[in-house]
């Protein structure tokens, strides 16, 4: 088994929406230029491409075979792609790459979420006979787990506002950000409820998006980039799909997951918690405490490309190791209602 | 690897071409022996629960036992009332959902049962909601076999169970499925989305030269070859193809089939010859119709030209071409077209 390396990410401007197509060409063009720029790498130094994107966002049959475009698949590439965030894609490179399939893979995610109707569209994601036909939209589910904690007291209103006045002010670093700014706790509070007890800002923004990580084994790796960002545990797990047959205030998956992937001993953690609360079950779940920094770009709540978010997340952690920043850091991404799949990804220098 | 500084620029286009799209469809769906059960009951007005090895009781039933992942044994009624555990307020109801008016979502737990159900709860206003609070089903007038028979939940404390008409519930199960003593192993759902489809700015560009009788492709800056319709960005560099070319509406057939199967929709008689057609001066061929010659007459390599509709009826659309017809030119050389096949 060969070690495998981050050592190169980009993505695109988190936005409200653009004029783009949903088959995210024209965000993918510039960030796949940016991440070779950085790295040195052409097209035909990719090994294995695997995307994440979803026909329901884009509202058409196959709508990732057009993105395939923007790599310039002809000669024909070995390329893949999931149904699920880029983060998951990035899986399946990483596994390319451990069994000796390829040395140098690109995954990448993108996602045109203003295309439809978010919050309908993602209705879809339930089980489809018992939840689904009612079309019980995404923010009402994630105010049913808000309110369990808030009601047994694990967190409160003015804890979640505080996951969002820290996301926008970690944001104001991160140019690539839908929000960002410096607010208090008690302008938010001040709110309307968006969908009780929800507020606008427990909420990720719908954002159009798109992001791409570069791995490599380990020559490549140590040749492309000073400092490669090392994966030392990349674990993934899902929870019930029926709601209430789990205890929405834990997140038994992401513990699951963290636990496997040596999450303890992070210095920092890029958490995809598209809600304020979940932010909170998540660093409990991850055992994440003080000192470590949480979310350093801002996170979801700044900026939510669907299927480009989780992905961009690890891309966030191992910027914080290939810049230097930290040695230890972990990225989270995360799928279906209420936090029903979690993936972890631990990466350190060496 | 460096902080990007800020968002890289894009060049300035004129607004793409955008149109609603919407999607709907019926997926139906087979049942499996727990759900058919369980869909079963609903008809009936019962409400089903799975007991799991652990002793839990599962509502709605678990289709595996959550611990040893084998078939659950028999499922016992549950309920129908039931306690909310947690709700939130869904002030502006969306297209599909169970209730037109505000109303809240809820997990319920039905009395008997160890988990909790998704539905709706008909409680008036957030005012009037509480976790704790006694509920219990409302059924619809009609019942299929579907989570939506039971319309809603609503305030135990509300008087006697309504139907969704707002008669007096009565046993009366004439005609109701399953009562015949049959099960119900199928549902429906019916689907409908709404998206705003965008053209790319490439196809944008095309579709309003075709608006003006124009076919206009685009030449990668790398490799040189022409794309029509453009593409947005070159599948073989994958650099945005930026140079319009303007082609003319003559080219040849490379290669083509004989519809001879009627289908839902069809508008020419069959048999007809669909084709792709290789512009001249064009990379990539496109599809089309090619009539004004019997269906056994088209050849590849045929030569053909455009046919457009009158100029009143065009549009923003390929379909400006009503098809292609021969030119009775000589057949172009099968090697000048083998690449394109």
């Amino acid at each position: 088994m060969s070690d495998v390396a981050v050592i190169g990410f980009a993505e695109a401007p988190n936005v409200r929406s653009t004029d783009g197509t949903t088959n995210g060409v024209e965000m993918l063009v510039p960030i796949f230029r940016e991440v070779f720029d950085q790295t040195g790498l052409t097209k035909s130094d990719i090994g294995f491409w695997c995307s994440g994107s979803s026909d329901y966002l884009a509202g058409r049959a196959f709508s990732f075979v057009s993105a395939v475009d923007a790599i310039g698949a002809f000669p024909p590439v070995m390329e893949s792609h999931v149904e699920m965030d880029g983060a998951f894609a990035l899986y399946e490179a990483w596994v390319k790459v451990l069994t000796g399939e390829a040395d140098i893979a690109l995954a990448y995610g993108f996602g045109k979420s203003s295309a439809g109707d978010l919050r309908r569209v993602l209705a879809l994601q339930l089980d489809p006979y018992l939840m689904a036909p009612l079309w019980p939209d995404s923010v009402s589910v994630a105010a049913l787990q808000a309110r369990l904690g808030l009601e047994q007291g694990i967190w409160t209103e003015r804890a979640m506002a505080e996951v969002a006045v820290r996301s926008r002010a970690a944001a104001m670093s991160n140019a690539r950000a839908q929000l960002s700014g410096q607010v208090s706790a008690d302008e938010l509070l001040a709110a309307p409820l968006l969908a009780d007890p929800l507020r606008a800002h427990d909420c990720a923004p719908v954002t159009d998006g798109a992001a791409v990580v570069i791995i490599a084994a380990a020559e490549r790796a140590r040749e492309l980039c000073e400092r490669p960002a090392w994966i030392s545990g990349f674990e993934h797990r899902i929870d019930s799909g029926q709601l209430g047959a789990r205890d929405l205030t834990r997140s038994a998956s992401a513990t699951a997951a963290g636990t496997a992937a040596g999450a303890a001993g992070v210095d920092v953690a890029e958490l995809h918690a598209p809600f304020t609360h979940q932010e909170l079950i998540l660093r409990d779940a991850l055992g994440l405490a003080e000192p470590v920094l949480v979310s350093p770009s801002g996170g979801a709540l700044a900026g939510n490309p669907l299927f480009a978010a989780g992905l961009a997340r690890i891309g966030h952690a191992a910027r914080q190791i290939i810049s230097g920043a930290a040695g230890r850091a972990l990225g989270h991404a995360t799928s279906g209602p209420a936090l029903q799949q979690n993936l972890v990804c631990v990466m350190e220098a060496r | 690897m460096t902080e990007p500084a800020a968002a890289p620029p894009s060049a300035p286009l004129s607004a793409p071409l955008s149109a609603p799209l919407e999607i709907s469809f019926d997926y139906t769906r087979s049942l499996g022996p727990v759900l058919s059960q369980f869909m079963t009951g609903l008809a009936q007005r019962t409400i089903y629960g799975s007991r799991g090895v652990d002793g839990r009781v599962y509502a709605p039933p678990a289709e595996y036992d959550p611990v040893t992942f084998g078939p659950p044994a028999d499922l016992v009624p549950v309920g129908p009332a039931g306690t909310v555990l947690t709700w939130s307020w869904q002030p502006e109801p969306r297209e599909g959902q169970p209730l037109g008016r505000p109303f809240a979502w809820a997990l319920i737990r039905l009395d008997g049962a160890d988990t909790a159900m998704l539905h709706a709860v008909d409680a008036g206003s957030a005012a009037l909601m509480s976790t704790g609070m006694r509920v219990r089903p409302r059924w619809a007038a009609e019942r299929h076999g579907h989570i939506c028979d039971i319309e809603c939940f609503e305030p135990e404390a509300d008087g006697p169970v309504l139907t969704g008409n707002g008669q007096q519930a009565a046993s009366q199960s004439a005609g109701v499925p399953g009562m015949d003593g049959r099960p119900v192993t199928m549902m429906t759902t019916p689907v409908r989305l709404h998206y705003q489809h965008t053209a790319s700015a490439e196809e944008s560009r095309y579709l309003r030269a075709l608006q003006a009788g124009k076919l206009t492709g685009q030449r990668c800056p790398a490799c040189g070859k022409v794309y029509i319709p453009p593409r947005g960005a070159c599948p073989v560099d994958g650099v945005p193809t930026a140079t319009d070319v303007e082609l003319p509406d003559t080219g040849i057939v490379t290669t083509f089939c004989v519809v001879n199967v009627p289908f839902h929709g069809q508008r020419i008689p069959s048999p007809y010859v669909a084709a792709q057609v290789l512009l001249d001066g064009a990379d990539i061929a496109f599809q089309h119709l090619i009539l004004g010659c019997e269906p056994d007459e088209v050849r590849m390599g045929m030569r053909v030209r455009a046919v457009w509709k009158p100029a009143a009826e065009w549009g923003t659309t390929a379909e400006n071409i009503s098809h292609f017809e021969p030119t009775g030119e000589p057949d172009a050389p099968y090697d000048s077209y083998a690449r394109h096949l």
